[in-house]
């Protein structure tokens, strides 16, 4: 089955919303805010759009809001992964 | 707000920062274009084979991603790079830690023209290729045009009064004239000035759309203000960006000023009518300007020219000059020869090029030009720079569908 890592994330988030200056991106950043790590709410939005192309699940805009850290987006991806 | 009113301090520029595509930095563009290197060349940003217009100024050296934190560089156009970028420079040259100052005091005002074409672009692509869900969200704060303001404000903590002026190619000092207006309420410091780059294919069909553009490919003769053989303009990347302050503010922290803004004058052109000769009110403009400041046509040591590279436009902006300084009255010259013509960066480029000619004594030359037709009786500054002391210099620009605007700067 396929699953949804926070190495996938970090990519995706590096790729379309840029690297925060202050955070190492390789670093533990699971359970970090992603006000934490400098994204902003549009920056969430932009990740959200790619994860849904690339792993192909639907993720709609309530659930955007609930994704607080790279860790929650990780677990809603898998858990629709494996619905 | 209260409105300060004879008592307050003229306005002083006390920093600049030039991205340019002779020069990447205030240093390295003035030097290059008192030596008349030109920034202009066949297109590289994209495939420009299959385009009429094949010349441009681009600024070569500059590589968005060492300029730019990677965050902010994601959500905004390379032509906002180039302002974020002039605008560091001008604060540091002006010597400026924005944190030390009151955040509600300092004031951003930019001019904007084409947007963020390219940003666009790409987006516009992937929605014809791939879909509307493949648009970024940072199309909608990228493309319009007071991003570039925006996102200065942000990043400096600016949270005075901010605004953008789109008034075409004459936007550069009607935004200068907007930061000045701001320091007589209540700011005490505006980063202002401009930048445009719109050199990809949707921005250069964009501009091509006025028939004004050059397609001459060799490019040192594709943009000849004032010669017998003008064809029209090349279109370039870049500006500059200028912090105003007041002259008590600026001398009460040790700041050397380059100059003061001394008088400022807009006017708009009549709707051209068939049958009838377009009117010109660039004249009004000057007029307006030197009045405000109170100085004569014969203490003004040179005109930095708008330049357009149209015949009919250099005759009307000839007469203009000639009506006001007599024929020959004062030197004349266009380094916007050096860099094509930038749009909502191009006034605010020539009024940096004017502070430092106050600066240094010399004025720059115009290149390409060979010779200014004899009847716009232009003493044009050709080739070579020319030494002497500049006390005062007008600045004149003009924008597409009718902007006037001059602005004169002088010496403290």
């Amino acid at each position: 089955m396929t699953t949804f890592t926070l190495d996938d994330i970090r990519r995706i988030m590096g790729g379309c919303a840029g690297v925060p200056e202050s955070v190492d991106l390789a670093g533990d950043i699971g359970d970090l805010t992603f006000a934490e790590l400098g994204y902003d709410s549009l920056a969430v939005l932009e990740m959200a759009a790619r994860i849904q192309q690339r792993m192909g699940v639907r993720i709609p805009d309530d659930a955007i809001d609930e994704m607080k850290t790279p860790q929650a987006a990780v677990d809603y991806v898998n858990r629709r992964l494996a619905a | 707000m209260t409105e300060r009113t004879a008592d307050t301090p003229r306005p002083v520029v006390t920093g600049l920062g030039v991205t340019a595509p002779n020069g990447l930095g205030t240093q390295a563009y003035w030097s290059a274009t008192l030596d008349g290197k030109s920034g202009l060349g066949p297109i590289t940003r994209f495939d420009g084979e299959r385009y009429p217009v094949r010349v441009a100024g681009e600024v070569t050296e500059f590589d968005d991603t060492e300029h730019v934190p990677s965050r902010l560089a994601v959500q905004t156009d390379h032509w906002t790079h180039l302002g974020l970028t002039a605008a560091g420079m001008a604060l540091a040259d002006a010597g400026i830690d924005p944190a030390d100052l009151p955040e509600y005091r300092m004031a951003v005002v930019t001019a904007g023209s084409s947007g963020g074409t390219e940003f666009g672009q790409r987006e516009i692509e992937k929605l014809w290729s791939q879909g509307p869900q493949y648009v970024g969200v940072y199309q909608s704060i990228a493309w319009f045009y007071a991003a570039t303001t925006g996102q200065i404000s942000i990043r400096y903590g600016m949270r005075g009064p901010c605004g953008v002026i789109c008034a075409e190619q004459a936007g550069g000092l009607d935004a200068v004239a907007q930061a000045r207006r701001l320091l007589r309420q209540d700011a005490s410091m505006v980063v202002t000035g401009g930048t445009d780059a719109s050199l990809c294919p949707y921005g250069l069909v964009a501009q091509m759309s006025t028939g004004l553009l050059s397609t001459r490919d060799d490019p040192e003769r594709a943009y000849l203000p004032f010669d017998g053989d003008a064809c029209g303009y090349v279109p370039g990347e870049g500006g500059a960006m200028l912090i105003v302050e007041g002259e008590d503010t600026a001398r009460a922290r040790g700041a050397r000023p380059y100059g003061a803004i001394a008088g400022y004058g807009a006017t708009f052109d009549p709707r051209p009518d068939h049958g009838r000769e377009p009117r010109s009110n660039l004249r009004r403009a000057i007029t307006l300007a030197l009045e405000e400041a109170a100085v004569p046509p014969d203490q003004v040591d040179v005109v930095f020219a708008d330049a357009l590279g149209v015949p009919a436009a250099d005759l009307a902006e000839a007469r203009a000059i000639s009506s006001v300084f007599g024929p020959h009255g004062v030197p004349v010259t266009a380094p916007k020869t050096m860099t094509g013509r930038l749009y909502a960066g191009g006034a605010a480029l020539d009024l940096a090029s004017a502070l430092l000619s106050i600066r240094d004594g010399v004025i720059p030359p115009t290149v390409g030009t060979r010779a200014a037709a004899p009847a716009y009786e232009l003493d044009l500054v050709r080739g070579t720079a020319r030494d002497g002391p500049v006390r005062k210099a007008l600045v004149l620009a003009r924008g597409h569908g009718g902007f006037n605007a001059a602005l004169l700067v002088t010496d403290l």
